[in-house]
């Protein structure tokens, strides 16, 4: 039972050690350092989040594709089978654009509540706050990977070739929906810590922004025609999940026009006949707009998290 | 030395609400959110720790010492001034507040870990220390949503004690686990203080702060109203205990004005042999005439309480001017040693201090026989 106690180590001086400064308000380049610093307790909450989410469940991760395989077959049912929207190879124009929209989705609804939720952590340990709703999104981007691989096998299956072009693009655009989703995760943390209702009203604002963003329909469908008519295109990428679900399916479905599948096989306008260099340019543009809005919400999350204490 | 905890000019304050509004419909109806006031917990802290020393934070619920630990510790940010820290610091806080209890022991000691700041690689350096440490081998793989509350907490106490981090900060945990865990880790502590590491030990013990801290501060509603050596701290403590309870006892107890001047012994020397008598003259002034309880304590060179005894039978009656108290101790049962004497006098029920000596004389006792410890046991040992 009793262990020899290990030999006393004199303690190494520490004279050069860094400094750690607490004041009323951490700057915004030392919030990012101490995210960086901290990155192994974001890796070890994304682990522990989704270990305990499957915990003692037979199924396991493979939960985490039912739901979205559920979706995925209850849409293709209704627009294809019921409503014969007739678009070619729907399964594969509706799966590419959900991956984006679900990483989204499951990354806000779940980072809302975070800091109310772990308020015993909040309270009493210290670590940059921003880790938990950056936790969410993580394990969101854990379970889009996993649903890119199911896409990936998709187009094995249907013998369905990606863009390759598009496909050097992606990386740029999965950069941009990480720093989008983080900035609406990190934003919303803090608010609800102070308006309980925001997870109420994030549900329902996610449905309308769901239906605003063109996953289930094809770009002719979408606002954007009439938009453009009044030269107001640029407001139709206010909403920035319209031009990262664009870009998905522009490189997994590939083609702009197809013949529908119904009788007289019209001409169906799927997707905008921009080149790869304009998904490219546009996709750079956002990716500053993303990294500009990334820095307000950490600002932004500063100047909320200083009541948090008292507010929980 | 180098100043490893800098804290400068560091206040808090809290709004207090006394309607919360945190719904949206709420919000809207009661726009101006109106019954809220600012409460200062903490005003203009000002004080520095150095490698190597253990200060320890005296102060009663409410006096701020946990607002000030968890401003240190990075949980709160201070409203105004600012907290300096060197190297990695491990706080024991509320022990095992992040663990997930559907995880097993193992992965919690990561995730704590982790927390705490140290990289996994850290960590599994350490991993065999803290398990040893905790006791708890056999459930180390089972989810902590089993364990008992006394595992749980010396996991978490293994945990951050084994880190070796450069500053412990202890918030009133060592009531923790059975009477065997709490010597380990008071012995773990000294280990700490040998290896030079600095420690800040939060606690309204004041026994706790006399074994083991080499500073104390006092604070009081806000304020920090000592930072010196221990025995001046206490004395600060001590009196202000006295200064701030509502008192509803008749007012000339109240306005008592009672001080202890010296203690004397009729030889002039408190060297003493082992198994003698001796007898202590204690000298009081009061202002007025009172009636209360007298309280004699003697402690070891190393703050362990050897001893507490007081006239609760008999209360003392203390006329207005110099009084003198005697004390008798016909067998003094120590061996060996250098032991600090403590006299005071509270009101009769024994709660409050009137007055207190503290350290007022140092017993110097010699002892001739075989025995080692500290007291004369006067055993027999035979064939049974």
């Amino acid at each position: 039972m009793e262990q020899p106690t290990p030999p006393v180590t004199v303690h190494e001086g520490l004279a050069h050690a860094p400094v750690r400064v607490m004041s009323a308000r951490v700057k915004l380049g030392t919030r990012l350092v101490n995210l960086w610093n901290r990155r192994e307790l974001l890796r070890n909450l994304v682990i522990s989040d989704i270990r305990i989410k499957y915990k003692g469940s037979a199924l396991g991760l493979l939960w985490s594709m039912l739901a979205p395989a559920f979706t995925l077959g209850i849409y293709y049912l209704v627009f294809s089978v019921f409503l014969k929207n007739g678009y070619p190879n729907y399964v594969i124009f509706l799966f590419s654009g959900l991956i984006v929209w679900n990483l989204f989705q499951n990354a806000v609804n779940s980072a809302t509540g975070v800091i109310v939720d772990r308020a015993g952590l909040v309270k009493k340990v210290s670590f940059p706050r921003e880790i938990l709703p950056l936790a969410s999104v993580g394990s969101a981007v854990i379970y889009f990977l996993i649903q890119l691989g199911v896409l990936a096998l998709f187009l094995l299956v249907f013998h369905h070739a990606p863009d390759w072009r598009m496909l050097a693009i992606l990386p740029i655009t999965f950069v941009t929906l990480y720093l989008f989703a983080s900035s609406v995760a990190i934003v919303m943390s803090a608010i609800t810590v102070y308006l309980r209702d925001m997870k109420h009203l994030m549900e329902v604002l996610l449905q309308l922004w769901f239906w605003m963003s063109p996953v289930v329909y094809s770009y002719s469908n979408s606002l954007a025609p009439q938009i453009h008519r009044h030269g107001l295109t640029l407001l139709y990428f206010a909403n920035p999940m319209t031009l990262l679900v664009l870009t998905f399916q522009r490189t997994f479905y590939v083609s702009t026009d197809v013949h529908s599948l119904l009788a007289g096989h019209s001409l169906i306008h799927m997707l905008p006949k921009w080149s790869a260099g304009s998904f490219f340019y546009l996709n750079v543009a956002m990716l500053g707009v993303m990294c500009v809005l990334f820095l307000v919400s950490l600002v932004i999350f500063g100047r909320l998290e200083g009541n948090f204490e008292s507010e929980l | 030395m180098t100043v490893v905890v800098d804290v400068a000019d560091v206040s808090k304050d809290f709004k207090i609400h006394y309607e919360r509004h945190q719904s949206l419909k709420e919000r809207l109806l009661h726009p101006k959110t109106g019954s809220t006031e600012d409460f200062s917990a903490l005003k203009d802290i000002s004080f520095q720790m150095h490698e190597g020393e253990t200060v320890g934070i005296l102060g009663h619920n409410g006096s701020g010492k946990s607002t000030l630990l968890k401003c240190i510790c990075g949980v709160l940010q201070p409203t105004s001034g600012e907290i300096r820290l060197r190297g990695s610091l491990a706080a024991l806080l509320e022990l095992g507040a992040g663990f997930q209890l559907e995880l097993s022991g193992r992965d919690n000691v990561y995730i704590y870990g982790a927390m705490l700041g140290f990289t996994r690689k850290r960590i599994d350096q350490i991993f065999d220390d803290i398990v040893d440490f905790s006791e708890i081998q056999h459930f180390i793989d089972t989810p902590v949503k089993f364990y008992s509350s006394g595992m749980y907490v010396r996991l978490a106490f293994a945990v951050a004690v084994n880190v070796n981090p450069d500053i412990l900060v202890i918030d009133e945990v060592l009531a923790v686990g059975d009477e065997r865990f709490q010597a380990k880790c008071i012995d773990r502590i000294r280990r700490f203080q040998e290896e030079g590491r600095a420690i800040l030990l939060v606690t309204h013990s004041a026994d706790q702060v006399r074994s083991l801290a080499s500073r104390a501060i006092v604070l009081e509603s806000g304020l920090m109203i000592a930072n010196g050596p221990v025995s001046e701290s206490l004395r600060i403590f001590r009196e202000h205990l006295l200064g701030d309870t509502p008192s509803n006892e008749v007012n000339e107890h109240h306005n008592a004005d009672v001080h202890i001047d010296s203690i004397t012994t009729p030889s002039g020397t408190f060297d003493v042999q082992s198994g003698a008598s001796m007898h202590f003259d204690v000298h009081i002034t009061s202002a007025t005439a009172y009636s209360g309880n007298f309280v004699l304590e003697i402690f070891t060179r190393a703050g362990v309480l050897v001893s507490r005894s007081d006239a609760q039978g008999a209360p003392i009656n203390l006329r207005p001017g110099a009084n003198v108290i005697g004390i008798d101790l016909p067998n003094i049962p120590l061996l060996d040693g250098v032991f600090d004497v403590n006299v005071g006098v509270l009101d009769p029920r024994g709660s409050n201090v009137k007055a207190w000596g503290e350290k007022v004389a140092t017993l110097q006792v010699t002892y001739g026989g075989r025995q080692s410890g500290l007291v004369e046991l006067d055993a027999t040992i035979r064939q049974g």
